[in-house]
């Protein structure tokens, strides 16, 4: 067995709160499938027979009863539960789930929606025998109207430095901004041996990684590192030039202490080496290849801890996690499946309007006079007549009363909307009810107890 | 007229389609002889495979020139391709049945071996038809490979078929190829076997996967690093198998090996070093007996392959270095092409024992493989020059001997190398500089070449493509009708270029090659 796949659903959804107050981030529907059906469905499309999905149990629930999950997802799916309140980071369900993998591991993450030919990452995994490869990309800009955002946009988050190599393929430098507080600093000794660096700013982390099982031993042992992105990938990415690992015989290298002191206790010395080290040292020294050049070294620079990151200029790439993010996938998730835009089980009168870049769900109802352009109607849906949706995102079990006037906004599942309401960019929570002839713009309707919540 | 009628039920359609390819004058009686038996093959249509009329044998018309590269005939292929091959026997029967035919052939063939064991062997069937009796007429020639016959869509429908059979995708070809090269595979780098299959590979075992990998994207480069490669991922395979139930591991772990080795292929076209290794390891698995044990079995075949990498790669080429050593005097000028490991490895052990010299290494476009070689040797501390090959024959006055690697000794005395190999041979017998050529003998293999076009290996046409300023001016060379790119990796130097060879069975003249095979043959 070569890799095993780890899905990770067991996230909040932090920074989409409105949506994910009542529906589990991974179940929030996308183009009428929830979530984590992407993630699974590129999976199965690539050939992974077994899937490991570390979710809550609210979520492995709702994954049983849901229409969409039996049929469509062939694979074995080998659910874990984990409590959803505690603190768990990514790098904690993987030590927990740890006596389950056997071979080198492909995590990923349940709100990550891509087209990328998995097998560019993985390539790099084990053309150059790498211990982590990983996948990012140009962010999009987002260009929809986000509902209930006032004023301009938010500042942007904060950044992340990604720094490669000339080839575009070696991971030299990985930073948060957060985590640089008087600003970038890079070793000699990384400098000296990768002279060209490029430094990139605007990529996103798809939060897809190939690690080697030694990985996740380490893992084992140390207990301090909680989360994958934020402390292992960092770790491992600075790991590659320390001097332990390429001299075992130095201890208590100067730079190593200073690696020690800013990740805390890391006790246990990752050991990378595979059975046959003397032959695989044998073909590599008759090999007439380097890595680079205009240096003295060998191939890798002798290095044995290698990071890897594949970056896509085309293609579809998107994490699922603020709402902004949400509306721009719910219109481009059609182009990645091929199912017909109306469901066959969807009642529509002909007297409707209905554009092409729509989708409809299951067992809607919809009546005369409606029009729906560029917009998801959820299943299960009913829509009176003289409604006008525009550019929307209807969730499932809503209900729309006649003469509605929807624009840009979110309506959560199960709400309803009273007849002649007029919503532009707004964000109806779950199960809310808008009173008719409502009037509103840009605003966020939530329920009190959602309030509440911090 | 039985000979020829035999001879004539044998030749197919294809073989005068051959025939008039080539361009051949069929003579008066060959054009009746083919016309009759045309007759006889629309008879049998209805028993015919489709492959059948590829196999057919030798041609009367090729007689007159046997090309002594490219033997325009072809053997019949190991499955017997039935009804194209001599059904009238004496008697046109076309209601032969397929059983019946396969009997008569085998039986054929059988005398056909026998009398082979008499007299002359290796002689091209055209010759041998006129002197041999009919069951003799079967064709002695050897088939063409597949990996020469690209252009022939029927050798590829079979490939194809195997590869199903065997669950290996089929790579693609790629970009528009030199029509002197266009029977030869040529692959892009940017399309790797991988995308086809699926990514937790099943029916391939991942460390084969991975070496697939680094082969296709030349991460293991050279003759002797890729046989390390191969045999240590061989050694993975062996330590994951286990027999299934109701097989011999004898037979069974041989045929688990034969889709790895096609995938391999697929990547990058097996070399002559990794074709032995396989052979080698192919045999001794065939050897356990069967009352081993699996986990015995297994232990015995891990320590045949380490013995066998000790024996060839390591122990020879401290053999050769300490031979070549003897060859090397104070103050000479030592030219090198390429990176070859062994030569390096001989240089460096020089500079080790003191001796004074200085090397002049020779590069070429567009691997550049000799910026590796330099990296190497200077590291040693051995002081270098650096030429590329179109400077050859201004520093060659320079130079007191030139060293070279090789990828094969073929078994006429050609050797098989980089490109440009030949050229430097040929530059230095023009300036009477010695040619040395230093080979282990895992290398030797028993093909036979003259020239570089038969059997040769066509690299992505992309990497000739070089980006200065910005500007790109071979970009769109595919949009040219009229423009092919030709990117060949192997050359083959005649043995009168070559002064010496150094393996590891000593220094013999290259005309020694084939004695050295048939003795390693005999030991086997």
């Amino acid at each position: 067995m070569e890799l095993q796949a780890v899905l990770m659903a067991a996230g909040g959804g932090s920074r989409m709160t409105d949506l994910t107050y009542n529906t589990p981030k991974p179940m929030l529907p996308v183009g009428n499938k929830p979530l984590m059906w992407y993630p699974l469905n590129l999976l199965e499309r690539v050939g992974f027979e077994e899937v490991i999905v570390i979710t809550t149990k609210e979520v492995q629930k709702m994954m049983s009863t849901d229409p969409k999950m039996k049929p469509d997802v062939k694979m074995k799916l080998d659910v874990v539960c984990i409590q959803e309140d505690g603190d768990m980071g990514t790098a904690d369900a993987l030590r927990h789930i740890h006596s389950k993998i056997k071979t080198d591991v492909l995590v990923v993450s349940c709100d990550l929606i891509t087209d990328v030919a998995l097998h560019e990452v993985v390539d790099l995994f084990r053309a150059h025998n790498a211990t982590l490869a990983m996948l990012m990309r140009k962010a999009h800009e987002f260009t929809e109207t986000i509902p209930g955002q006032k004023g301009k946009k938010k500042t942007a988050e904060q950044r992340d430095f990604v720094g490669v190599d000339e080839s575009g393929e070696r991971l030299l430098f990985m930073a948060n901004e957060a985590d640089l507080e008087d600003g970038l600093s890079i070793r000699k000794s990384i400098m000296r041996k990768h002279p060209r660096m490029h430094i990139k700013t605007g990529l996103v982390d798809a939060h897809l990684y190939c690690l080697k099982k030694e990985v996740l031993d380490f893992l084992a042992d140390n207990k301090s590192i909680s989360s994958i992105r934020g402390e292992l990938v960092p770790y491992l990415v600075r790991k590659q030039f320390s001097k332990t690992i390429n001299c075992p015989n130095i201890k208590d290298d100067a730079d190593d202490q200073n690696l020690k002191t800013k990740d805390g206790s890391t006790n246990q010395e990752l050991l990378i080496s595979s059975r046959d080290e003397p032959l695989l040292q044998l073909a590599q020294e008759r090999s007439c290849w380097n890595d680079h050049r205009g240096d003295m070294s060998a191939a890798y620079h002798g290095g044995k801890l290698r990071c890897y990151v594949h970056i896509m200029d085309e293609g579809l790439c998107y994490r699922v996690n603020t709402l902004a993010a949400y509306i721009d996938t719910n219109r481009l998730a059609p182009k990645l499946f091929e199912e017909p835009a109306v469901h066959s089980t969807a009642v529509i009168s002909e007297r409707c309007q209905m554009g092409s870049d729509s989708i409809i769900g299951a067992m809607c109802q919809v009546a005369d006079k409606t029009s729906i352009k560029r917009s998801t109607i959820g299943n299960s849906t009913t829509i009176k007549e003289k409604v006008k949706v525009t550019n929307s995102i209807i969730m499932h079990g809503v209900t729309i009363e006649e003469g509605c006037n929807i624009q840009g906004s979110v309506i959560c599942s199960n709400a309803v909307i009273g007849r002649g309401a007029d919503l532009k960019h707004c964000l109806v929570g779950n199960g809310q009810r808008i009173e008719p002839e409502a009037e509103r713009t840009n605003e966020v309707i939530v329920g009190t107890d959602q309030l509440m919540e911090i | 007229m039985a000979d020829s009628g035999v001879t004539d039920g044998a030749v197919g359609k294809d073989g005068i389609q051959q025939a008039k390819i080539e361009g051949k004058e069929l003579t008066k009686e060959e054009k009746q002889r083919l016309r009759k038996e045309k007759k006889q093959q629309k008879k049998n249509k209805e028993k015919n495979d489709e492959n059948a009329s590829k196999e057919s044998e030798e041609k009367p018309v090729s007689a007159a020139a046997p090309t002594p590269t490219q033997p325009s005939q072809k053997a019949p292929s190991a499955v017997p391709a039935p009804a194209s091959l001599p059904v009238p026997a004496s008697e046109p029967q076309p209601a032969k049945s397929k059983a019946d035919m396969k009997a008569e052939r085998r039986a054929r063939q059988e005398s056909e071996r026998a009398s082979k064991k008499k007299g002359d062997a290796g002689q091209p069937a055209a010759t041998g038809k006129a002197k041999a009796a009919p069951s003799e007429l079967q064709p002695v020639v050897k088939r063409l490979p597949e990996h020469v016959q690209v252009d022939n869509p029927e050798v590829l429908k079979k490939l194809a078929k195997k590869l199903e059979k065997q669950q290996i995708p089929l790579r693609l070809d790629y970009g528009h190829k030199v029509s002197l090269f266009s029977h030869l595979h040529q692959y892009s780098r940017r399309a790797p076997l991988t995308q086809q299959i699926g990514i937790p590979s099943t029916v391939i075992h991942p460390a084969i996967v991975r070496l697939g990998l680094q082969y296709s994207q030349g991460i293991v480069a050279g003759s002797n690093a890729r046989s390390v490669a191969l045999l240590h991922a061989f050694k993975q395979v062996i330590r994951d198998y286990t027999t299934p139930p109701n097989e011999e591991l004898s037979r069974d772990l041989v045929n688990k090996l034969k889709p790895y080795i096609s995938f391999l292929n697929q990547c990058r076209p097996l070399s002559a070093s990794m074709g032995n290794a396989i052979k080698y390891i192919k045999k001794e698995i065939s050897n356990i007996p069967s009352q081993y044990r699996e986990e015995e079995a297994k232990s015995k075949l891990l320590i045949c392959i380490e013995r066998y990498i000790d024996e060839n790669i390591i122990l020879a080429a401290k053999a050769i270095a300490k031979s070549s050593i003897e060859k090397i005097s104070d103050g000479d000028v030592i030219l090198v092409y390429g990176c070859s490991s062994l030569v390096n490895h001989i240089l460096c052990e020089a500079f080790e024992k003191k001796r004074k010299f200085r090397v002049i290494v020779v590069d070429s476009r567009p691997r550049l493989e000799g910026r590796e070689a330099l990296r190497r040797l200077v590291q040693r501390g051995i002081s270098c020059t650096y030429v590329l090959i179109s400077a050859v024959s201004y520093i060659l006055p320079e130079v007191s001997k030139v060293f070279l690697g090789a990828h094969a000794l073929l078994a006429n005395g050609y050797v098989m190398s980089r490109v440009g190999t030949s050229q430097i041979a040929l530059v230095a017998k023009a300036f009477n500089v010695p040619v040395l050529v230093c080979c282990e003998t895992y290398k030797f293999c028993e093909r036979v070449q003259t020239d570089s076009f038969v059997s040769n290996e066509l690299d992505d046409p992309d990497d000739l493509i070089v980006t200065r300023k910005g500007r790109t001016q071979l970009e769109h060379w595919q949009e040219v009708p009229s423009l092919g790119l030709l990117n060949l990796v192997y050359d083959v130097t005649p043995p009168d270029f070559v002064d010496l060879v150094i393996t590891d069975l000593g220094m013999i003249p290259c005309t020694s090659v084939p004695v050295v095979l048939r003795v390693k043959n005999m030991d086997q």
